[in-house]
């Protein structure tokens, strides 16, 4: 039986429907990732495990209870919101304690609860200032630390990071990570970063039109996506067009490049996709597949340098390693380059 | 979320409060005619000599207070802006002064210190009185214009537009006049509006002068009339109410709000 | 005005104006001509006997029965009118931004009090008798329809509650105007957090907005204080010089109608000055302190 379980949710407003037959189960100590592009329903089925939106159909249980028709404030859940809000006219300190205070926890317990809440965050000399005081990074740990404090069922953060800056949204998302996993405390996050849910999920959930598209860990999500959608959104894909040669056996061509994809097929053309770091310059080892291209382009983006080829006519891109003393390959030079047929992913 | 029953209540209370005085002016001055509603009193009104005089006086030092504040504010709102920026809350709390002390004691300070035995008689002639007034109506809008204009300045680039302008050889007067006026126009004018709205209605200043501006004429009528001082009062508010229309239609079509709406 | 080595003293360098306070000279002139000097004109005046000499007496002489009476019915109307043009305020600016009322009333109801609270003077006092005086529409239709007379219940237009009622037709929509903002400041964010970690609506507004929103309140109570406190026209122009209020004492004073001692004059409105300048004093000073959390 899992801790959190979302069952057959619905939210329409007005005409709209936002969320359609959303299911999900999740199990006590779970960091799950909701992840999708705006509109995608995401904060929406946040909002309905706070409380915030009552769902048009379906049920949340936490726990062994059904919740479904309980205020925000009898939830016993723990939120953190994109930004600024801490309560700005309470200190530190105060806006920590603010769930112990409206329970009715007493001083000295409150002080105590307050403080530890606060080390755990790295804020501990923080508790006499007020929110404009700190840094974004800070305040979000605030944030953080006033959800916890209450001993929450579940935490919910809702696109926590995207109101930082990049160097501190990568510091903090491992912090919370780390903290989550202390506390063992069970967590749903929502972003639209897929690199933020990849780093920091035991699954992810991937939303689209107020649906779950595949629902994984973090390497299936990218290595075996379950339709176009969840892999063109996670991370980059080559999409290619292949025409299925032999059916029974699975093979494909790509402007003449025979591919084995190992199950059967119809016959027809299939979409193809290859992640750039699938592919490599020049051949390696347990590459199957290889065909020379003209370099049509060149990024350089520090350790990795992304390049532009053609593949049997169609472009694509491919990341490559940028090693000391190994010139990076020039614009209009003609290479050879390499990709295991397994890295190949059928698109439905 | 279905509207809540005390927000209903409290929105009706004060909707009776507001609109049965407005009703009421109105239906007053349509009684002038004994046993039937009638223009009579607006009739009366309009055919008065000394209403036409009187307004039309409120109405041109309505329009030379506007001009006059706009020369004194736009330069200097500018200037603080481009040059002094850290003077900006000293020029904020002089031009919310006149906020702070009653309009009749700065006209009473006017009355003792520029009389005809003082080192600057303006009220000794019309001339200098009108003068002094209408100084007294750009001192009473200071707040209301000062802040519009500088609202208006925070939403363009003040610096990078007059080292623009001075690249491309500009001097200042073409500077404030072509490149500054034209972008803080519009809040200009919806410091001017309100002026308009302050300055054409306004009693104190203009009695105390003894200036034959329309806030006096008003009182005069409703202290010896009965029907008509109504049909002024609805005149007055259709004034007013046309004046902040069009400010507020000003303030919406800034490029601050524009931004923030889209 | 002393350069210091920061940008725009670097600017003003670099483009060949050493003078650039000139710029600033225009207003400054005016500001003294016309703000400043008339004012301190009439401070000093307060302590000044009329040739010359350093006084007292005219503040001591605002300490007489009539006087006394003036400000203190002037103070309990300014009082009167602030709070209740605050409360009502509140409730209106609430209704519109938190009570779920259409969308569509938000657009009227600031329009209108823009509109209404420019609407002060000679022709709000003349909506007022049209509407509650004697022949008004409101006491006409209430004693025929309902058998009610107003001013045999001891009602008057021309009482303290007369004007503050007449004064709150500009109050109350000063506060919306200024309160409105405000409470559209409360983020959401706000009340979410407060009710997932527990709070019911009323520990929300105790321990949270009403917090957040004091400085506000207050600031603009103090702002109402002063706008009712200086406000002639109103007055004047509903009740003539029967009602003695401090501002229609000044009025009739520097008209010569009543008292004779020009001195004292100045010492009545000296007193208006400290009153409003009091009230805004802490309303500039509360202000300050909203400023600072909205960082």
């Amino acid at each position: 039986m899992s801790f959190l379980s979302l069952d057959q949710l619905r939210k329409s407003f007005g005409a709209t429907q936002v969320v359609k037959n959303f299911n999900l189960d999740i199990e006590q100590g779970e960091f799950v990732s909701l992840l999708g592009p705006s509109g995608c329903g995401k904060t929406t089925v946040l909002r309905m495990i706070a409380g915030f939106e009552s769902p048009s159909h379906g049920v949340i249980r936490i726990g062994d209870a059904d919740v479904t028709a309980r205020r925000p404030n009898q939830r016993n859940v723990g939120m953190v919101f994109q930004a600024y809000a801490l309560f700005p006219n309470l200190t530190v300190a105060q806006n920590v304690a603010f769930g112990l205070k409206v329970k009715g926890v007493g001083k000295a317990q409150s002080a105590a609860r307050v403080a530890e809440m606060l080390s755990l965050v790295g804020l501990g000399d923080f508790g006499k200032r007020y929110p404009f005081q700190l840094s974004g990074g800070q305040q979000q740990r605030v944030a953080l630390a006033r959800a916890l404090a209450v001993q929450p069922q579940v935490l919910l953060l809702d696109e926590p990071l995207s109101a930082l800056d990049a160097k501190i949204r990568v510091s903090l998302r491992e912090e919370i990570r780390e903290i989550q996993q202390r506390l063992g405390i069970t967590t749903v996050f929502v972003t639209h970063d897929q690199e933020e849910a990849l780093s920091m999920s035991d699954r992810i959930v991937v939303m689209h039109g107020g649906m779950a598209q595949q629902i994984g860990a973090p390497h299936e999500i990218y290595s075996s996506p379950a339709n176009r959608f969840v892999a063109e959104f996670v991370g980059r894909l080559n999409v290619l067009d292949a025409e299925v040669t032999d059916a029974a056996q699975g093979h494909v061509s790509v402007g003449g490049i025979e591919i084995p994809t190992g199950r059967p097929l119809t016959p027809g053309t299939v979409p193809l996709a290859l992640r750039p770091e699938a592919i490599s310059l020049g051949p390696a080892p347990g590459h199957d597949i290889s065909f020379t291209g003209t370099v049509t382009e060149v990024q350089f983006l520090g350790s990795v340098i992304r390049v532009g080829t053609h593949m049997g006519g169609a472009p694509v891109l491919l990341d490559t390693f940028n090693r000391t003393g190994r010139r990076p390959p020039q614009l209009g030079e003609k290479l050879e380059f390499s990709f295991n047929s397994k890295g190949v992913i059928l698109l439905e | 979320m279905k509207p809540k029953l005390w927000s209903w209540l409290v929105f009706l209370i004060g909707f009776a409060y507001f609109a049965l005085p407005l009703i009421g002016t109105l239906e007053f001055s349509l009684r002038k005619r004994r046993g039937e509603y009638s223009l009579d009193a607006y009739a009366w009104v309009f055919e008065d000599p000394q209403f036409r005089e009187t307004f039309g006086y409120s109405v041109v030092m309505a329009l030379l207070t506007i001009v006059f504040g706009m020369l004194l504010v736009v330069p200097t709102a500018y200037w603080v802006r481009l040059k002094y920026p850290r003077l900006r809350p000293l020029f904020e709390f002089i031009t919310l002064l006149p906020l702070v002390i009653p309009p009749i004691v700065i006209v009473f300070g006017y009355i003792r210190l520029y009389n005809t035995s003082s080192f600057l008689p303006m009220t000794g002639t019309t001339f200098g009185t009108n003068m002094l007034l209408m100084f007294g109506y750009v001192t009473l809008s200071l707040p209301y214009m000062y802040r519009a204009v500088d609202t208006g300045l925070r939403t363009i680039d003040v610096r990078t537009l007059t080292e623009a302008a001075q690249s491309l050889g500009a001097g200042w007067v073409t500077i404030i006049g072509r490149i500054i006026l034209p972008n803080v126009l519009i809040a200009v004018m919806s410091g001017a509006f309100v002026t308009f709205a302050i300055v054409i209605g306004e009693f104190v200043l203009a009695a105390l002068l003894n200036r034959p501006a329309f806030g006096p004429y008003m009182q005069l009528i409703g202290a010896n009339r009965a029907y008509e001082p109504a049909a002024l009062a609805v005149i007055a508010f259709a004034i007013t109410w046309f004046c902040i229309g069009l400010m507020q239609l000003a303030s919406r079509m800034t490029p601050q709000s524009r931004a923030k709406r889209s | 005005m002393t350069v210091s080595p920061d940008t725009p003293a670097k600017q003003a360098r670099r483009t060949g104006l050493p003078l650039g306070w000139l710029g600033l000279l225009p207003f400054a002139l005016f500001a003294l001509l016309f703000l400043i000097l008339p004012t301190m004109n009439i401070v000093v005046g307060a302590f000044q006997t009329p040739d010359g000499s350093l006084t007292f007496q005219n503040i001591a002489n605002l300490f007489q029965p009539s006087i006394l009476s003036a400000y203190w019915i002037s103070i309990r109307i300014s009082f009167a009118t602030a709070l209740l043009g605050c409360v009502i305020g509140f409730g209106i600016a609430a209704a519109v931004t938190l009570g779920n009322l259409p969308a569509g009333l938000r657009g009227p109801v600031m329009t209108f009090s823009g509109v209404a609270s420019n609407f002060a003077g000679v022709p709000l006092s003349f909506a007022f008798i049209a509407t509650l005086g004697r022949l008004g529409l409101v006491t006409v239709l209430l004693r025929e329809w309902f058998g009610i007379n107003l001013y045999s219940l001891g009602f008057n237009l021309l009482s303290f509650w007369g004007l503050t009622l007449v004064y709150l037709f500009f109050q109350i929509p000063l506060m919306v105007l200024i309160v409105t903002p405000a409470l559209d400041g409360l983020r959401r964010e706000w009340r979410e957090a407060s009710d997932i970690l527990g709070a019911t609506g009323a520990q929300y507004w105790r321990m949270v907005a009403l917090p957040i929103l004091t400085p506000t309140l207050l600031g603009t109570f103090a702002l109402l204080f002063a706008n009712s406190f200086g406000a002639v026209a109103t007055a004047y122009a509903l009740t003539g010089s029967s009602l003695s209020i401090v501002p229609i004492v000044l009025f009739a004073q520097i008209r010569g109608d009543v008292l004779q001692d020009p001195h004292l004059g100045y010492a009545l409105a000296f007193g208006m000055i400290v009153v409003t300048g009091i009230a805004n004093g802490l309303y500039v000073w509360l202000r300050a302190k909203t400023e600072r959390w909205t960082v």
